[in-house]
């Protein structure tokens, strides 16, 4: 049972701007699972997202990673991390931001080519990142964070916007790194890639409504998708004193 | 502090600039230019430009790697570069060093280029050595580029960088002895104006006008400069912080 899990939130408390945005978290996550974070936007997603990579200043609790706590300097070359917005230079080529992140991280000389491989973006190296179209500047986003082979990636909605096909290449992407052995926390707000996910943590207004596998939701909710399961769900919390504005009970 | 880093940060930030030649041919362009308009408005007085050519030779590069420097760290902010560079393994002061390295580099070419052109066409009349009035304008440059990483770490958006140049560097400006001898000003000012790093840096050059040979308070001005830049850059990395509200 030794640190068979890659993250581990205990009473997670935030607060932005004086609003509290975390109300305690309890969750964990295992060691090579494509973990989802489902919610809709505003439920503080991103806010855990960037307490687990340790770049959040929290009010309370503990976020342990791979052994250590978040944003430990052991884990700065062992956790990727994708924000929401492409986080890469406008100016540069794909390849010159790709070698410049891979000698920040000490990655070997071929790390670039084979994170373009991964994401499809074999053969593009020279061209400027701010005249490429905004899915492909996410995966050069995407593409940076899987330098070094990290065993943590975190990964901020990394399939918005983009058609159909590139989104099922990288979630066959994301379990390919899985099963070599990393483990990937993935949040999104389309509640349709629940499915392709092993393990799904679902959120709503800073708090946990629930962590299960896929089939174990819909099977104690006796809901038909996920995103029939995260109503009831909510309407199940809502109807809990304390948790909500009280709503009906079922 | 990692050297292979901080090399691979300059580096990188040389290339973005050669990305953008329009910047860099201003960077080295706009301070000849100023040079070039105050040789002829004083065209009637040259006993003018012999007086305040050499501490302009210091001011307008700095000026320009101040605002340059300034608006280059905030990009990186507000891209989301700097928060995936944090998360990585490189150290704060790699960054900034990154950073002063490559900007010191265009402060250098800038400093050849205008001290070429105010001794060599302009025929700058000084008492000093020459060699030292270009030792002192790259020192200003990198000061400037100091400055303009160190304030950057307190402006959230670009209207507010670029407004720490009225705020920051006018007060120097006016403070720092080229307008009227700092001696003169009221004592308060005069105690503040010591304080100022372009203090010493318009004294080094006023110096090296009317003093022939390069004398040990020139040096000494000169190893202020130097040493608030350093101050500045490491400054600059204490306020970076990993973790953000």
């Amino acid at each position: 049972m030794m640190n068979s899990q890659a993250i581990e939130v205990h009473g997670l408390r935030v607060a932005r701007g004086g609003r509290p945005v975390l109300h305690g978290l309890d969750l964990a996550v295992a060691r090579g699972s494509v973990t989802g974070l489902l919610g809709p936007s505003g439920c503080g997603k991103t806010t855990l997202l960037r307490s687990v990579v340790g770049v959040q200043q929290i009010a309370s609790g503990e976020v342990g990673v791979l052994g250590h706590p978040a944003g430990s300097p052991q884990l700065r070359d062992k956790v990727g991390y994708v924000t929401q917005a492409p986080s890469v230079y406008a100016d540069l080529s794909i390849g010159a931001n790709l070698r410049y992140f891979a000698e920040v991280l000490g990655a070997p000389k071929s790390d670039p080519a084979r994170v373009l491989e991964e994401v499809g973006l074999n053969g593009r190296e020279h061209d400027l990142v701010g005249r490429l179209s905004g899915g492909q500047r996410a995966r050069v986003s995407l593409a940076a964070a899987l330098l070094g082979a990290p065993e943590l990636l975190v990964l901020d909605e990394p399939t918005v916007g983009l058609d159909p096909v590139l989104r099922q290449d990288l979630w066959q992407l994301f379990h390919r790194l899985a099963a070599g052995g990393a483990t990937l926390l993935i949040s999104s707000h389309v509640m349709d890639e629940a499915a392709r996910c092993t393990s799904l943590l679902l959120m709503r207004e800073g708090r946990l409504l629930a962590q299960d596998t896929p089939a174990a939701l819909l099977a104690a909710t006796g809901a038909p998708d996920i995103e029939a399961a995260f109503l009831k769900l909510v309407a199940g919390f809502d109807a809990i004193p304390g948790t909500a504005a009280a709503g009906e009970t079922r | 502090m990692n050297a292979r880093r901080t090399l691979a940060t300059a580096r990188r930030v040389l290339l973005q600039l050669r990305n953008d030649p329009r910047t860099v041919a201003m960077l080295l362009v706009v301070p000849c230019l100023l040079i070039l308009l105050l040789k002829y408005v004083f065209d009637g007085q040259p006993q003018v430009f012999d007086s305040i050519g050499a501490p302009m030779l210091g001011i307008f590069p700095m000026i320009v790697m101040f605002l340059v420097t300034a608006v280059a760290t905030l990009r990186e902010r507000t891209s989301g570069t700097l928060e995936r560079l944090l998360t990585m393994p490189l150290g704060k002061l790699d960054l900034l060093l990154g950073y002063a390295l490559a900007f010191g580099l265009v402060a250098l070419v800038q400093g050849l280029l205008a001290f070429g052109l105010t001794v060599g066409l302009l025929g700058l009349n000084v008492a000093g050595p020459s060699w030292a009035l270009l030792a002192v304008a790259v020192a200003d440059g990198l000061l400037g580029t100091a400055l303009g990483l160190f304030v950057s770490a307190f402006a959230a958006t670009e209207f507010q960088a670029v407004q720490f140049m009225p705020a920051f560097l006018l007060p120097q400006l006016l403070l720092c002895g080229l307008f009227t001898p700092r001696a003169s000003m009221a004592a308060w000012l005069h105690g503040i104006s010591d304080a100022l790093p372009l203090s010493y840096a318009v004294d080094a050059m006023n110096k090296l006008t009317t003093e022939s040979g390069f004398g040990g308070t020139v040096a000494l001005d000169l190893l202020v400069v130097l040493g608030c830049a350093l101050l500045a850059l490491a400054l600059g990395a204490a306020t970076l912080r990993r973790r953000t509200a």
